[in-house]
């Protein structure tokens, strides 16, 4: 039977939503035994949050001073020592789940399965390669523990509803001191969190400047959705870089996306396959964006998104 | 002086439009353009901008596969390395084993820093780096955007998810690139003439005495599912009733 130990993403106090997208996953798989594991320096309120989704049994709070901030060479090997007890170990797919799952694997001597997107059995999964440009299916050694991260576009979070046991768990892990934290800086802009918001404006290179990217902002004010920009628009610094979306930026499944002034590169194109509709804004009727989009619009988009702005009201 | 050790993966070319065979064994590859990973070009030149710098003295590039990609390596070396290793494989090697043989390779080399991708644009596994530091037991920096040097450690800002993290890391380290740590620089040509006479030493996989079995099984290839063929609109009052219809706004 399948034991499954998904490591909990959080900061703040607060569980992220990938979590629960996580056990989403590992529900897929019949019979498994869903426990989740917050490290933390204090892991109360997190634990709590952990224990209140469907489908989890227990959670265990592994709290040490060393945890307040996630640094891979720290947490790996606790969540290594802690994988003794299961066979399979779930991280999200986020910068968080990316920087220390394939640490674990290592430390326990097994390969990871990157980016999960369907489970078909509890050794047998499909993921995407090549920018998504082919879905392969693996299969995972029975014999062997498996390390893998789940591509939270492709899961609806688990519901709440659990109400899973709270223990604290020790782990005999030498912590090493080689790797310090330093500082974040992240924009709190007050917008929805581009990777969980129902719907997202994204600016491209069409933008022209920091100042004009301003417009993507006011319109996705006015929808109440998150903002996203191609690497383009990054690169050139109109938009921050966890506005990213893309291949190697964030892979986003929004309600409603609207494309303005992106080309639509498969680098680009593969951060979006899920969302529900694609709107695309863009002077150019050939721009390859028109290829996925649901909607599509040609035209200047300094005229289009002003008038857009009026019609909605 | 300390060493640089860079990872060069030979991978499709970026700008490959990559298209699934039709029995599922894989993806099309012949006559198709091959290059080194973005992110390894990244690698590379912030290797070579740390020793322009002073920062070190010796940047070596090397590689894991078939022979044909002492094509990458020989970029490689006109970009500036100063010598290169092949690792000859004719199997594609799974993360893990790329872990062990780059291990290897640092036990024989001890470079201070080893700079690789955040993520080979082939298999998109992004692991190869951390497996690697873990293996090492050493620090890993992932997703730089900046590295500063200072003292026998590093100070890496790196893009995540919220925003930007530092942190600070003893060397050696194994650090991995994100897309906005530089811009790589063009070959010129009297470099690739130049890059001729550089060393490039090829190993056979068999003689590093690893374990390098994969452990996954890919049963089949597929394309993605197409997205259902959508609707032009004329203008933005066509858009507002189309956005409505779905209920969108
Ligand atoms: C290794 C690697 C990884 C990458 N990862 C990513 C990634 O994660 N995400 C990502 O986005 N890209 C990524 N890229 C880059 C990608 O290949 C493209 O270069 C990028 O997506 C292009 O951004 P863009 O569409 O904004 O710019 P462009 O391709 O320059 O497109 C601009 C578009 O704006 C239109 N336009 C111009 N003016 C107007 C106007 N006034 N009104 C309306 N439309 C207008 C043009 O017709 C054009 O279609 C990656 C590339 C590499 C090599
Ligand atoms: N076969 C290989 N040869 C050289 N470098 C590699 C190889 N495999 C992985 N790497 C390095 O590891 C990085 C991450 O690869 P991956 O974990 O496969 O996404 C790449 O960007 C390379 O720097």
């Amino acid at each position: 039977m399948a034991k499954i130990l998904v490591v909990a993403e959080h900061s703040g106090g607060k569980l992220n939503p990938s979590t629960a997208k996580c056990v989403a996953c590992a529900s897929k798989i019949e019979g498994a035994e869903i426990d989740v594991a917050v490290l933390a320096a204090d892991a109360a309120a997190v634990a709590t949050q952990a224990a209140a989704i469907a489908g989890v049994k227990r959670v265990l709070k592994v709290e040490n001073a060393a945890n307040a901030e996630p640094l891979a060479a720290v947490l790996a090997p606790q969540v290594a020592a802690l994988a003794a007890n299961y066979t399979h170990v779930f991280g999200p797919s986020t910068t968080f789940g990316k920087d220390l799952m394939p640490r674990v694997a290592a430390l326990l001597g097994v390969g990871q399965l990157s980016d999960v997107m369907a489970v078909e059995s509890a050794h047998r999964f499909r993921r995407p390669v090549y920018a998504g440009n082919a879905v392969i299916t693996v299969e995972a050694p029975q014999d062997k523990k498996l390390v893998l991260t789940v591509r939270t576009a492709s899961f609806q979070p688990a519901p709440e509803g659990g109400n899973a046991a709270i223990e604290a768990a020790g782990v005999n892990a030498e912590l090493p001191t080689h790797t310090r934290f330093v500082g974040r800086s992240a924009a709190a802009t007050g917008r929805p969190d581009l990777q969980t918001a129902a719907r997202v404006v994204s600016g491209g290179r069409a933008l022209g400047s920091a100042e004009n990217f301003k417009i993507i902002y006011s319109l996705a004010d006015k929808l109440g959705a998150g903002v996203g920009a191609s690497r383009a628009a990054v690169d050139a610094g109109y938009a921050a870089n966890d506005l990213q979306v893309g291949q190697t930026g964030k892979i986003i499944a929004p309600e409603l996306y609207m494309a303005i002034g992106i080309s639509g590169a498969i680098q680009h194109l593969t951060g979006i396959k899920d969302a529900r509709t694609i709107v695309a804004i863009n002077k150019d009727a050939e721009a390859p964006i028109f290829e996925v989009a649901d909607i599509g619009l040609v035209g200047d988009l300094f005229s289009i998104l002003p008038e857009l702005e009026k019609a909605l009201g | 002086m300390s060493k640089i050790l860079v990872g060069l993966k030979r991978v499709v070319d970026y700008n490959v439009r990559v298209r699934v065979k039709p029995d599922g064994t894989g993806v099309v590859t012949d006559g198709v353009k091959m290059s080194i990973n973005p992110f390894d070009e990244i690698a590379l030149e912030e290797a070579l901008r740390i020793k322009e710098k002073g920062g070190a003295s010796e940047v070596i590039v090397a590689s894991i596969g078939p022979a044909d990609t002492q094509q990458q390596l020989r970029t490689g070396l006109a970009m500036g390395a100063d010598r290169a290793i092949l690792v000859q494989s004719d199997s594609p090697l799974e993360p893990l084993a790329a872990a062990r043989i780059f291990l290897k390779l640092i036990e024989k080399e001890a470079p201070q820093i080893v700079l690789l991708g955040k993520q080979g644009i082939d298999d998109d596994n992004n692991q190869t780096g951390q497996m690697l530091a873990a293996l090492w037991n050493r620090p890993q920096a992932t997703f730089a955007s900046k590295v500063e040097l200072e003292g026998g450690k590093a100070k890496v800002t790196r893009e995540v998810d919220a925003g930007l993290e530092t942190i600070e890391v003893d060397l050696p380290a194994v650090l991995t690139t994100d897309l906005r740590l530089n811009e790589p620089r063009y070959v010129k040509l009297p470099d690739i003439m130049k890059a001729k006479k550089k060393p490039l030493d090829t190993l056979a996989l068999a003689d590093l005495g690893v374990d390098t079995a994969n452990q996954f099984k890919t049963l089949k290839y597929e394309p993605p599912a197409a997205r259902s063929k959508g609707i032009m609109v004329q203008d933005v009052s066509e858009l507002v009733a189309a956005l409505k219809q779905k209920g969108l706004v």
